[in-house]
């Protein structure tokens, strides 16, 4: 009975574990059939290689490049930014900061990751461009540079908090290493614990490209809404997902190509990110062998 | 000697720029934080919060929004939460090393990675189309439910990994089953960690905007929900529509309601930071 | 006044490559050593033994100043190097380290080629010349006997080292930067018997050049290559004169059940 009892609790169990299977094979299907349905319509050729996205337009275009230049250059702009600070973040925390300020400081860097994207959002419209402005003059109201500024505010924490933890599981034994060979901090920092931390480290890179990519309030609201394959920050763009939000809040009807459309900008985001999201697995994997 | 003091002016030098770069985010949001409050702080009072949307950016107020968010909010606990643990437990404590289990880890860490818009467009097809939920409480939270479901199962399983291998090899030995020990032992054990988990996983449910966009959610919504199948709009939805109107008057609304995001999603982190701290120090 | 009292000291410069002048060590309140007057004769090796946790580790620490990492370090008391102060205000950490090496107890190479472990000392110096990088990688790793074993493997990764190796590399990675003392935690007590003897032997040859100091566990060892050696008890030093000495006629009834096994 008892036997009985625990096999129907595990078999629970099981199932809902086997529930996060179940998502992930409803987005490849759910993508899928509905981006079968739109390439029936549009030529694969055409999506990959024309330069102009007008499905809602009389003069209908379906090439996925300029969305995709959006996104690309919205997350450019922020891992540009994102990168170099959050890394000197992960670096000033792990070997210089004292232990009181380290423990004070985490939690209030990873409250930035907390703030609603729509909050962001608003900020970058309201107060960046405002302010980027005033010394470039030719910035207009919707741009990437500022949506790209402050997706990168957004993602700091997720490579600062990643590194660090990276760093921190460097031995201590390499560290002291160091400093008993007379490096300064910033020397030990840069030729010996970045080197041994480098897989971590390039995971939450990696990661923090992945989530700018997929990142959509904040380029709804401050990048815009122009669909257009340009590398000018000053400009309005429009990203994959600005675009999937924009036609969900229009009336568009079910099954109709304009429909489907998000369902093929959705795909290509998807696969996307699922590579970013692969490769970081597979190293962090290979890392965490390293050290066990 | 004059190599070892440009190092040593190199490393105070980093030192300095490490500090600012620490401050730099922090100090950007409070400036923000700061300008939002002087915006919208004189804005917000009950008459705000109790009002119905409306044109007229003066009368609008939260109330259906707001309304919306706690329903989200009740029906994405009320649907993640059992299912997220028990995966979890699966994992931690039943899952064997073979091939299922590296699938089922691979995919959760996949999961956790893809774009909440995704699950928006998951939600629209499955909930809302093909389940016929239209664009309900219910199918929202649905949608938000799958979203935090990795962030659930993964901090569950943190928390479960912190309890002391001893205590389990306590329950076995006095002839505890599997089961015995996980409910008896290992979930009050974990329970700290867990609520901390479910707490931080929320407080993303409830700023999500844009899968809800996606399945339908409505920026004008005249009524509260009164059931799981009304229409609704949430929080986050409601900001973004007054950001998008070019009346000044909205962007103090705007910023009113961000106030009262913030408010609710940095008191969710504080509890669960507190729960953190005081679950933390019992094992040490 | 007590840069005074520095002056007075210099006629035993010479001999006395590193003194202890009433040193304590805290951490936080605990008190870790309590008040140590100790001189240390150049190109002497000196061995620390005593029990664990008699403060050994952390009085040899002091002399490169590595406590400075640890939370709640505080030091009373006077350190002197060659008659230096190296606790006064001004002092240039990375310049000490670099006058006084020091070898962990556990071999730490660094994850990089055997060239890189060597030559990394220097290069944080900003020396860049290849071809003397080159011989002074050669010349240390020949002093510890290395070079015969990896001159093919060079650029290969130290991590592929057998631990004996790799301690070894440790100690050429030290005298790359040619320091006057070696500070030395345990060296051999992750090692083999005979990587053990390895070392012991290389610690031997240094001496001509280099002021030792060596942290063991194993009285045997200190007994083998020490010439003085220092028995520490609860943070105190309670005896310390010539290993022969020490080991075979100790003043001290405590010294005796320490090196006689009665303890520790």
């Amino acid at each position: 009975m008892r036997k009985l009892k625990e096999a129907v609790i595990e078999k629970t169990l099981l199932s809902s574990a086997l529930v996060t299977i179940a998502v992930t094979a409803g987005i490849i299907v759910v993508l899928s059939i509905e981006a079968i349905n739109f390439f029936r319509e549009v030529s694969i050729i055409d999506f990959l290689t024309d330069t102009q996205w007008t499905p809602l337009f009389t003069d209908k275009h379906f090439g996925i490049l300029p969305l995709l230049s959006g996104t690309l250059l919205t997350s450019f702009i922020a891992i540009v930014f994102a990168v170099p600070v959050g890394l000197s973040i992960s670096i000033y925390i792990s070997e210089y900061a004292p232990q009181s300020f380290r423990k004070t400081i985490k939690p209030a860097l990873e409250l930035l990751a907390a703030v609603p994207t729509v909050v962001y959002g608003f900020f970058a419209l309201t107060v960046v461009t405002p302010f980027l402005q005033t010394f470039i003059p030719g910035l207009s109201s919707f741009n990437s540079l500022s949506a790209g500024l402050v997706m990168g505010i957004m993602i700091i924490p997720f490579i600062s908090s990643l590194s660090e933890d990276a760093l921190h599981a460097v031995p201590n034994s390499l560290r002291e290493a160091g400093y008993g060979m007379g490096s300064t901090k910033l020397q030990n920092a840069f030729r010996i614990l970045v080197p041994a931390a480098s897989s971590g480290i390039i995971v939450s890179i990696i990661l923090a490209i992945s989530r700018a990519i997929g990142e959509t309030m904040i380029v709804a609201i401050a990048a815009g809404q122009q669909p257009r394959l340009t590398l000018d920050p000053t400009v309005p763009v429009e990203t994959i997902t600005a675009y999937i939000v924009q036609v969900s809040l229009g009336d568009v009807q079910h099954g109709s190509l304009e429909y489907r459309t998000i369902f093929a900008a959705g795909i290509t985001l998807f696969i996307f990110t699922f590579l970013l999201n692969t490769i970081s697995y597979q190293i962090r994997k290979k890392f965490r062998e390293k050290y066990e | 000697m004059n190599r070892i003091k440009k190092n040593r002016f190199k490393d105070q030098a980093f030192k300095l720029w490490g500090i600012f770069c620490t401050l730099l985010g922090i100090v950007l949001l409070s400036i923000f934080i700061g300008s939002i409050l002087v915006d919208g702080i004189q804005r917000i009072d009950w008459d705000f919060i109790t009002s119905l949307p409306s044109r007229k950016a003066e009368r609008a107020g939260i109330y259906t929004a707001l309304m919306g968010s706690v329903w989200i909010l009740v029906l994405t606990t009320i649907i993640a939460l059992p299912v997220g643990i028990a995966a979890a437990i699966y994992l931690e404590e039943y899952a064997k090393k073979n091939k299922l289990s590296s699938l089922l880890e691979i995919n959760i860490s996949n999961l956790a990675g893809v774009p909440s818009i995704i699950y928006g467009l998951l939600g629209l097809e499955i909930f809302v189309r093909v389940m016929q939920m239209g664009a309900s409480v219910l199918a929202g939270s649905f949608t938000l439910a799958l979203l935090i479901l990795p962030i659930v199962i993964v901090s569950t399983r943190e928390a479960l990994k912190a309890v002391p291998k001893s205590i389990r090899d306590a329950s076995f030995a006095l002839g505890a089953s599997k089961w015995q020990t996980v409910s008896r032992q290992l979930l009050p054990a974990s329970s700290g960690g867990i609520l901390t988990g479910i707490i931080l996983a929320l407080s993303r449910a409830v700023g999500e905007t844009a899968p809800l966009i996606v399945i339908g959610a409505l920026a004008y919504v005249p009524f509260a929900p009164e059931s799981p199948m009304d229409e609704f709009s949430v929080l986050p939805i409601q900001i973004f529509n007054w950001i998008s109107r070019p009346q000044h008057g909205f962007e103090i609304n705007a910023a009113a309601a961000i106030i009262i995001l913030l408010f609710i999603t940095f008191v969710m982190n504080a509890i669960a930071v507190y729960f953190r701290n005081r679950w933390q120090s019992k094992f040490k | 006044m007590k840069e005074n009292q520095d002056k007075i000291e210099t006629p035993v410069r010479k001999k006395h490559k590193l003194q202890a002048k009433e040193v304590k060590v805290f951490y936080d309140d605990f008190m870790a050593i309590k008040g140590i007057d100790m001189n240390i004769r150049a190109n002497k090796i000196t061995a620390f033994i005593g029990p664990s946790g008699c403060g050994k580790s952390t009085f040899l620490r002091l002399f490169n100043r590595m406590n400075d990492y640890v939370d709640g370090f505080r030091m009373e008391g006077n350190i002197l190097i060659d008659g230096e102060n190296i606790y006064k205000k001004n002092i240039n950490v990375e310049q000490l380290r670099k006058q006084v090496g020091m070898v962990f107890q556990k071999p730490n190479p660094f994850p990089k080629s055997i060239y890189e472990n060597v030559a990394y000392g220097l290069k944080i110096q900003g020396i860049k010349d290849k071809s003397y990088l080159k011989d002074k990688v050669e010349d240390s790793l020949k002093q510890v006997g290395l070079w015969n074993e990896v001159k093919e493997d060079i650029n290969k990764s130290a991590l592929a080292l057998s631990g004996g190796q790799q301690q070894r590399l440790c100690i050429a990675r030290t005298l790359a930067v040619e320091p006057s003392i070696i500070l030395m935690d345990e060296p051999t007590s992750a090692l083999d018997p005979i990587s053990t003897a390895k070392i012991e032997e290389l610690i031997y040859e240094l001496k001509q050049k280099y002021t030792i100091v060596i942290v063991t566990h194993n009285m045997q060892q200190a007994g083998r290559i020490s010439d003085y050696t220092a028995f520490f008890y609860m943070g105190e030093l309670i005896e310390y004169d010539k290993s022969k000495k020490l080991f075979t006629n100790p003043e001290k009834q405590q010294t005796e059940n320490y090196i006689t096994g009665r303890f520790g």
